[in-house]
């Protein structure tokens, strides 16, 4: 048996991180339990008879300290448009924790991190948990454009970060599996780790597998609970068809049919 | 002290709150939550004789105040569920109900006399209402010569209480009612998902891998609540009602129309404690009606 629980939060941040991105804050009033990166939570969206489904958010950041958990929250459709709307002080039911995360890295290892659009949010969260050397931490973080990126300032002591957009407008021009990074040392790596696009997620495994490297990816499949029981977020997986929710998010790439 | 027990052939139930089958797992899904055994019955997702894969993704879709899935009944099939689920979960103390389905009647007659030889297994919920699968399914509930067949059938090899679960796609469903409830079904529950479909205008595709899907949610409500109430008043076999029910006002809305007991469904995606927020609901409806069976509900609306 695996604890969960649906607990009402409150809104303590709701900052735009740019066009498309939101920083959500929520508190609990109560200790939260040990969340591995890559787990998520799944989030009520309120003020709408239209949108009757929670939706899920990987974690970006917990402070165990001061009981809060931070999303991003990146507009995708009517659910996170709504949800971008909340207020600072308004109350939000959170199901949790949820899923399982990344396997940590071994403390001698060399690890790549990528993050694509709101993947970079289990990837810096990843980087921070990960209590690596930052020598042997490397993130690659893409997006269409420099307006796309996030501020990750906050993040710069806990690895090497490099950056890709699609116009060329910040860091190297062109998706993360062309960056020079990727291209002339991934076989310095023993770990990869992945969010994004289900496109960037296969190109990445591709490569890894090619060049026999762990690697594991998040996946971001529709669901409708959260908690295993509606069946419908399955990736056909070499054990069958799986729940992201509960077998995943977090899948390794022999795992899966790509 | 309210009595919210409930009785249906010779079962005693707690309360009336069941959690409907295809949303609340095995029930040890529901157990990480709460303990499982506040609620009247769970009833497990669909068991078929053999492992399924069930429909490719996409397989669920947002509608207005609802959704629509295309789930087809994935499972691992009726000997992995006695040999891996059934030990795990037989110690629950609420009545757990099978819900059993086949592509034929033989299949349907595998499950059922494999299920039937379990202790802990209550009842039997007869699903002849999917409307996910190609074969069987939903085919078996939408005449009354199948649905008469498949029940008289299952009936002879089921020993315990058996409720046969009804498809909304029909053009009468108190004809199936009675057709089924004429072959010993001890109850009929009612109603499984009504065909629908979405599409994306943009990119010119259907949302579900199917094509077609089984909408639930609020969005149902008030035609699942009709046909409890139309059912009510053709049979005398108890039923057990659902369709969108998210609320404690819901359920006694299905009470009222003539549903001894309630399935909570589609509302646990969105919250799994909405099946105890129904049963702490209708306990103090009860108490500011001055009620102390909850049976009093039952079929008690002016006509």
């Amino acid at each position: 048996m695996s604890f969960k629980e649906v607990q009402d939060f409150v809104v303590t941040e709701n900052i735009p991180l740019n066009a498309t991105n939101f920083l959500i804050q929520l508190v609990s009033s109560k200790p939260l339990p040990k969340f591995v990166p890559g787990q998520f939570v799944n989030v009520e969206i309120k003020n709408s008879n239209e949108i009757f489904l929670r939706r899920p958010f990987s974690v970006f950041d917990i402070d165990y300290t001061n009981n809060t958990i931070s999303l991003i929250v990146k507009i995708l459709g009517r659910g996170s448009k709504k949800l971008t709307e909340i207020s600072e002080g308004e109350s939000l039911s959170i199901i949790f924790p949820l899923g399982k995360g990344f396997t940590f890295p071994n403390p001698d290892e060399r690890i790549l991190l990528i993050g694509g659009g709101s993947g970079v949010a289990p990837m810096l969260y990843l980087a921070k948990e990960s209590e690596l050397n930052p020598d042997n931490v490397h993130l690659i973080l893409g997006a269409k454009s420099v307006d796309d990126h996030i501020n990750i300032e906050n993040y710069r002591q806990f690895g090497n970060f490099y950056f890709t957009t699609e116009d060329g407008s910040l860091g190297e021009k062109g998706f993360v599996t062309q960056h020079s990074v990727f291209q002339n040392k991934l076989k310095t790596f023993d770990k990869i780790y992945a969010c994004g696009p289900d496109a960037m997620m296969k190109a990445i495994a591709r490569e890894a597998k090619k060049n026999n490297i762990f690697c594991e990816v998040s996946l971001e499949n529709l669901m409708a609970c959260g908690f295993g029981v509606c069946l419908c977020c399955i990736e056909p997986t070499v054990r069958g068809n799986l729940c992201v929710c509960t077998e995943g998010p977090v899948f390794n790439i022999n795992d899966l049919k790509w | 002290m309210v009595d919210l027990s409930v009785k249906i052939r010779d079962l005693d139930f707690k309360n009336p709150v069941m959690t409907a089958s295809g949303t609340s797992g095995f029930a040890e899904e529901l157990n990480d939550f709460y303990d499982v055994s506040k609620l009247g019955a769970v009833l497990l997702k669909g068991i078929t004789p053999k492992n399924r894969d069930g429909n490719a993704y996409p397989r669920m879709a947002e509608t207005a105040s609802g959704m629509l899935n295309a789930v087809g009944l994935q499972n691992k099939g009726v000997d992995y569920f006695i040999q891996h689920i059934y030990p795990r979960i037989k110690d629950y103390d609420t009545h757990l109900i099978a819900n059993v389905n086949g592509s034929t009647v033989e299949e349907y007659l595998e499950v059922t006399e494999k299920v039937n030889d379990l202790d802990r297994i209550s009842a039997i919920e007869l699903n002849i209402s999917c409307p996910n699968v190609k074969e069987g399914g939903m085919s078996f509930g939408i005449s009354c010569p199948s649905a008469e067949a498949v029940t008289r059938e299952v009936r002879r090899v089921c020993s315990k209480t058996l409720i046969v679960k009804l498809s909304p796609n029909v053009t009468d469903i108190t004809e199936i009612a009675k057709a089924v409830e004429g072959q010993g079904a001890d109850s009929v529950s009612l109603v499984n998902t009504f065909l629908g479909m979405a599409i994306d205008a943009e990119k010119r595709i259907p949302l579900l891998s199917t094509i077609t899907g089984g909408l639930s949610g609020p969005a149902i409500k008030p035609i699942a609540l009709h046909m409890v109430w139309q059912v009510y008043h053709s049979v005398k076999i108890p039923i057990i009602g659902m369709g969108g029910i998210m609320n404690a006002a819901d359920a006694i809305e299905f009470m009222l129309a003539g549903a001894s007991a309630i399935q909570v469904g589609t509302a646990i995606f969105k919250d799994p404690f909405i099946p105890l927020q129904i049963i702490d609901g209708i306990k103090n409806y009860m108490e500011r009606h001055r009620l102390n069976s909850v049976n009093e509900i039952v079929g008690n609306i002016a006509s």
